[in-house]
């Protein structure tokens, strides 16, 4: 996708696998497989988790970047 | 953080012996306007699909390696779950289907003017997949296009 010039980012549930894949934007999230956004219900942070992921788009390359999220 | 322990024993023998691909080297492309001007795409590797519209994942023999196209409008806690891997709180995602294809927070995100626009498609497809190296030769260039017709400025990705 990015090859194909659209600028990525993911989201991250395990830490040591993001490192290993190196994708060019990636967030490690501190939540458990099948929560990417964290609680059902928690709309306020799901937005923080999306404002973290997009905030990553406006990062300069060359990349990998892969950051920690902390609960906002 | 997810952990490997939350798996049954079968996954986490999987994973152990699993070789994980690296994509370093991959190009990065950056993003050619505000973020506040941006159409955003949302990706979602949950199988995700419309009942009654689109096809179930996983009906096809051997690995369902085919994306679905879901319209922005689409009420997400309708879309039925064609994941096939149970290795995840699939509960929660029926709870919520943002947590998996976070359509409505990302419509917020537009109508508060944090992003330009949503893109008028997101896409769904089944992560469960043992060939990886497949999709990404068979499907994935198709995603693309699909993206860059929606003149998408870029594309985020959640995992299950």
């Amino acid at each position: 996708m990015e090859r194909g010039g659209i600028p990525t980012a993911c989201i991250a549930l395990v830490r040591n696998v993001a490192e290993v894949l190196r994708a060019p934007r990636m967030l490690a999230v501190p939540y458990r497989f099948g929560r990417a956004l964290g609680e059902p219900g928690d709309a306020d942070g799901q937005r923080e988790v999306l404002r973290a992921l997009l905030a990553l788009l406006e990062r300069p390359g060359p990349g990998p970047a892969l950051e920690d999220y902390a609960i906002r | 953080m997810a952990s490997w322990d939350e798996l049954p024993l079968m996954y986490r023998f999987s994973i152990r012996a699993y070789r994980w691909r690296t994509v370093a080297g991959a190009p990065w492309a950056t993003l050619r306007v505000k973020l506040t001007e941006a159409r955003v795409a949302l990706v979602t590797s949950a199988g995700l699909y419309r009942l009654g519209v689109d096809a179930d994942f996983g009906t096809r023999e051997g690995e369902d390696l085919s994306a679905r196209y879901l319209p922005s409008d689409t009420a997400i806690n309708a879309l039925a779950i064609g994941q096939t891997s149970d290795a995840f709180d699939r509960g929660a995602i029926i709870k919520d289907k943002n947590l998996a294809l976070p359509l409505d927070r990302l419509h917020e995100l537009a109508a508060a003017g944090e992003i330009g626009a949503v893109a008028p498609r997101a896409v769904s497809f089944n992560g469960s997949l043992l060939a990886p190296g497949r999709f990404i030769k068979q499907t994935a260039p198709g995603i693309v296009d699909a993206l860059r017709v929606d003149e998408v400025d870029a594309a985020l990705f959640v995992p299950v």
